[in-house]
């Protein structure tokens, strides 16, 4: 119920932003601001399995459908459906990090993906990976892929975040 | 290893800068700091490229291990070598200005992140050797760009960034079919590996088509004669050190990547292509100084003189000689310098009266002597007056138009020549001969700046006009440089050997020979696969081979 | 299936160019975003459209058994669309700024900066 109604104030929103007439800041406000209850109570309950879908998506890229890009697009959308229903401020709260910070650790770590190889005389990019045991769980697979998509996992979400939070807080 | 870490450094040093300059997004000063030691990192690292080029020729990186037709290569041959190292240095003067001139509103929405993603892209574009990779690095710069035009959202910005924006977005349009062409008629897409593939093309009207469709993609970019219009209708609105970033960058990443396709890949009809390069090359020059001309206003003249000489620069790759392309290649390093230059020098003069109309200012003559001197060196140069840079670039390329006997665009050349000092003067004569006049308001705050902020504003400023002069000076190393490059350039097979060395191919490393890799090398000449091994393979499994 | 895609091909071009020509800043803004539609469909046809699988070579293996979908055109195409929803997402905030700042969205009276 509550995305159907998320669904109709968004094409609103494009339709009133791309239609631009006279007073078009006070409707944009107003369009942007959602006070269905309902939503702003679920919403709550609703993050963190949110949150939790987009890790599982992040994970599942390796060998799957999924990977960083879809996974910080799940975070960015669960994020922003919070700022949407609380305000934008409260969103800053509930990820403590400033999206733009985000975006260049996230730069940083696919960087490191890169040049961790290079360390050890591979060539820019290179995939390097190292095998660790967890008694009890088994092998465990860690190498620079990962890593490379966890910094696109963390730039998609910033930037996405950036665009969202900054449109609210106009 | 040097080697690899030399190539990529120039991508990955204002990747590092800029994700830094991210996450200290709310200090001013850690911006400004962190800015310039990005900017003088990277002239670092351009400085060991260029010096590893000399010694070893053409520097390879496969990126991700993945070999050449297959992966993403990076190529650092002596053309790509000397536009990084004048990218660095040019970013290093103006982000030394821009710490006076950039207001304070524009750095807190990220003036120095911005240049440092239009650096990654232009770096980038200069280094890759793959044709998708080169839109995407184009991609990169041109995002930065648009937001480095409009940062500040003033009423001239704004108008003038539609049409840069418009423009260069049908230009990337363009870039994008050829790239979907291309791929469809020779299914690869790393320039060494279509520079083989599109010399045995057996349709020639194919390769026309595919030249004139990276012609108009990279000649809208490059600010050429009919697809130049974004250029003077935008470069003037955003504050001069954005300026001089686009004047001295943008336009030459067009003008760098219509000498690598036309060296490399569309040689072969030159008949046809090269001599239509030369009929855009002499339009250019004169609509570009034709255009000037009309102008009465500092940094709108220096814009259509942009114009003007992108047809310079075109001039020796049309001509394809030797001598011609050197002079192109000398060209693009002096203009860099001298343009990059005079919009700094316009700038300054701009901020003591709050406009660059030039009935309204003169003057500066009397006030910035020092200022006067260096516009003088600049302009000057930019003229073609001996002993400066711009006299030995145009020597360069008159004697490679003499050579090969095209006197109509000699005459031209030396005709815009005689133009260009016309315009120059008029702007030494209005700007800084004739006394200031009644109705010129002196903004005297700005004034004082100028003088607080003198080592951040007339440093870069002497430094490029000192390069200038010094360029004039050694003009015969330089000289000998160029030829080199041009020397490599004409040779593709030197850049193909050097991306796909024949060893790697012989082997047939069977884990990557897939199929679609239809030409190898063996015993020294290229064969199609397809003829020779893959009849007993499945057939074709990409789907009927399109031709 | 090649000739449908390249009549369609032809008809975004056509479409996008003709909402270029059109005076409102909103509807060149369409026309580029066609174009670009127009551009990606162009590499997908080019890249040859096959009935085929997943390119992914078994284990063991050094070419792909079956006939098999060639993946670069469409990550080519991936690409192509993260960076044209970027450049559009930009576009537009601009043309928003434009007539706000401006008052018009009349592409012919944007010519304060022309020469």
């Amino acid at each position: 119920m509550g995305m159907s109604q998320q669904t109709i104030r968004w094409n609103n929103f494009h339709r009133e932003s791309l239609a631009i007439g006279a007073g078009h800041t006070r409707k944009l406000e107003r369009v942007l601001k959602m006070n269905s209850v309902i939503l702003k109570t679920a919403i709550r309950f609703l993050l963190p399995l949110l949150m939790l879908s987009s890790v599982f998506l992040f994970l599942r890229g390796h060998n799957e459908p999924g990977g960083g890009f879809v996974g910080g697009l799940a975070a960015s959308g669960a994020i922003a459906l919070y700022a949407m229903t609380h305000s934008a401020s409260a969103a800053r709260k509930v990820i403590r990090i400033p999206p733009r910070a985000m975006i260049g650790a996230g730069l940083l770590m696919s960087l490191g993906s890169g040049v961790v190889p290079m360390a050890f005389g591979h060539p820019f990019l290179t995939g390097t990976w190292t095998t660790t045991h967890i008694s009890g769980l088994g092998e465990l697979h860690l190498g620079t892929p990962l890593l490379f998509d966890l910094g696109v996992y963390c730039v998609v979400t910033g930037v996405t975040l950036v665009f969202v939070i900054s449109l609210l807080e106009e | 290893m040097i080697q690899q870490v030399a190539v990529i450094l120039p991508i990955v040093l204002p990747l590092a800068t800029m994700a830094i300059l991210l996450l200290v997004w709310k200090s001013m000063a850690a911006q400004k700091f962190i800015g310039v030691i990005g900017s003088i990192l990277l002239l670092l690292s351009a400085a060991l490229l260029i010096w590893l080029v000399d010694r070893e020729d053409i520097l390879v990186l496969q990126m991700g291990s993945w070999p050449a037709p297959f992966g993403i290569t990076l190529v650092a041959d002596r053309l790509s070598s000397i536009m990084v190292m004048l990218a660095g240095l040019m970013v290093c003067a103006v982000t030394v200005y821009s710490l006076a001139t950039v207001d304070d509103r524009r750095v807190q929405f990220g003036f120095h992140p911005l240049v440092q993603l239009l650096l990654m892209g232009v770096c980038g574009a200069f280094l890759t050797g793959d044709l998708f990779n080169l839109y995407v690095w184009f991609e990169v710069m041109l995002i930065a760009s648009f937001v480095l035009l409009t940062l500040g959202s003033e009423r001239g910005q704004l108008e003038g960034a539609i049409k840069y924006v418009t423009l260069n977005l049908i230009s990337s349009a363009v870039f994008l079919a050829a790239i979907g062409v291309i791929y469809a008629a020779t299914g690869t897409l790393n320039m060494a590996d279509l520079a083989l593939k599109l010399r045995s093309f057996p349709d020639e009207d194919v390769v026309s088509v595919l030249a004139m469709l990276f012609l108009i993609a990279f000649g809208t970019k490059a600010a050429v004669f009919p697809l130049f219009f974004w250029l003077p209708a935008s470069y003037h609105t955003p504050p001069a050190a954005v300026s001089a970033i686009f004047a001295g960058l943008l336009t030459k990443v067009g003008v760098y990547s219509l000498i690598r396709a036309f060296t490399l890949l569309f040689a072969t009809d030159l008949v046809f292509t090269h001599n239509l390069l030369l009929l855009i090359a002499g339009l250019t020059m004169v609509t570009g100084v034709l255009g000037a001309m009309a102008q009465s206003e500092i940094r709108r003249i220096l814009s259509f003189h942009i114009v003007s000489q992108i047809g310079y620069m075109l001039m020796g790759l049309a001509l394809f000689t030797t001598l011609a392309l050197a002079g192109s290649i000398f060209y693009i390093i002096h203009h860099i310098v001298v343009k990059t230059n005079l919009f700094l020098i316009g700038g300054i003069a701009e901020r003591r009266f709050g406009n660059g109309r030039l009935p309204e200012i003169g003057g500066l003559y009397r006030s910035t002597p020092v200022l006067a001197t260096l516009f003088f060196l600049s302009a000057m140069s930019l003229a073609g007056i001996p002993p400066l840079s711009g006299f030995f670039a145009k020597l360069m390329l008159i004697r490679g138009g003499l050579e090969a006997e095209s006197y109509t665009i000699v005459f031209a050349a030396l005709l815009v020549s005689l133009l260009t000092l016309y315009s120059m003067t008029k702007i030494w004569a209005e700007a800084f001969w004739k006394p200031t006049p009644e109705q010129a308001i002196v903004d005297d705050a700005a004034s004082d700046r100028i003088r607080n902020n003198r080592l951040c504003l007339f440093g870069p400023t002497a430094l490029l006009a000192s390069i200038t002069v010094g360029i004039g000076v050694m003009a015969g190393p330089l000289m000998n440089a160029s030829i080199a490059t041009a020397e490599q350039l004409l040779d593709a097979n030197v850049y193909i050997e050097a991306v796909m060395p024949r060893h790697r191919l012989t082997e047939s490393d069977a884990a990557f020979e897939v199929p679609n890799a239809e030409s190898i090398l063996s015993d020294g000449e290229f064969v199609d696969v397809r003829d020779s091994k893959l009849d007993s393979a499945p057939p074709s499994i990409y789907g009927p081979p399109h031709q | 299936m090649d000739i449908v895609l390249a009549i369609i091909v032809g008809g975004l071009y056509a479409a996008g160019i003709y909402m270029m020509l059109r005076r409102s800043v909103v509807k060149l803004l369409i026309g580029l975003g066609l174009l670009s539609h127009a551009a990606n469909l162009l590499i997908f046809t080019a890249g040859g459209i096959v009935r085929g699988r997943v390119p992914v070579v078994p284990m063991g293996e050094t070419r792909p058994l079956t006939v098999v979908a060639d993946p670069l055109p469409q990550a080519l195409i991936l690409t192509a669309i993260v960076i044209s929803f970027a450049v559009l997402a930009f576009a537009l905030v601009l043309i928003y700024r434009t007539y706000q700042t401006l008052g018009t969205d009349d592409l012919d009276q944007l010519r304060a900066t022309d020469t």
